[in-house]
């Protein structure tokens, strides 16, 4: 008599290694982004042609940051994994292997740099505010 | 154990012109592709614009200098009209994702559609931006 059920004897069999996750997951981030990203073309494009301090009022104020932020983070994933369907589409072996990793490292630089942006501005206005009282 | 013969075979985008005849189908799916992985230009453009912001105002100057010039302009532009292009065909696929819109008239409308909608959105985008 088998004990593995069928189920059990297939999972992990599959080409991916790790079933739908990735489609699933490209799912959900694609139906975050698409409630986000409209808000944020307007609120990221109202910035530019500011001053210096007024680009750092803009994004330290909580709506502008959190947004900001959230967009970077999704969006950033969500490039990473679409980038890496892309590699492993066209590219194999050590090449591809190099190309993912590289991808990955980017969008995590970015989304670090946006992240450390994001808190000085904060810092920067919280400082200017108590400087004026 | 019988040697695996390893047939030289072009690879889907290379298919088409010599193999495939250009179709809506396959050059939005191409298309959504493109714009997907070109937005990491806006992004890095974006994210080098925030740092400098938070670091000295000569390091400011340059980088707005750039992100304000018809470059920046030009850059951010092309940005959006890939994020719209991007936007609606990613909801396209969200909805072909429920088994529905897959007969070759309806994709074929969806894909101009996204083509239409998306020129109509970057301008729509950059006239409110204009105005505010």
């Amino acid at each position: 008599m088998r004990y593995l059920t069928d189920r059990k004897r297939a999972v992990g069999k599959g080409a991916s290694g790790s079933g739908t996750e990735h489609f699933w997951w490209m799912t959900m981030s694609s139906v975050a982004l698409a409630f986000l990203v409209p808000v944020f073309v307007f609120v990221f494009g109202s910035a530019i042609g500011g001053t210096q301090a007024e680009v750092i009022a803009h994004f330290s104020r909580p709506f502008p940051a959190i947004l900001t932020g959230l967009v970077t983070l999704v969006g950033m994933r969500h490039f990473a994994k679409g980038a890496q369907v892309m590699l492993e589409d066209y590219t194999a072996g050590t090449v591809r292997k190099a190309l993912v990793i590289t991808v990955y490292s980017l969008s995590y630089l970015v989304t670090a740099m946006v992240l450390y942006a994001l808190g000085k501005m904060v810092f920067m206005s919280t400082a200017a505010q108590m400087l004026n009282q | 154990m019988a040697e695996t013969k390893r047939v030289e075979r072009p690879l889907s985008p290379f298919m088409i012109g010599p193999y495939y005849r250009v179709q809506m189908t396959s050059m939005s799916s191409i298309m959504t592709r493109a714009t997907g992985n070109a937005l990491i230009a806006g992004f890095l453009l974006g994210a080098w614009w925030l740092i400098a912001a938070v670091s000295s105002p000569g390091h400011f100057a340059f980088v707005n200098w750039i992100v304000t010039s018809w470059i920046g302009w030009l850059i951010f532009a092309g940005m959006a009209w890939s994020m719209w292009y991007h936007y609606l065909t990613g909801l396209r696929h969200l909805w072909w994702d429920s088994g529905r819109g897959l007969d070759i008239e309806t994709a074929e409308k969806l894909g101009w559609g996204a083509f239409y909608g998306a020129t109509g959105l970057t301008l729509f985008t950059l006239i409110v931006l204009w105005i505010v």
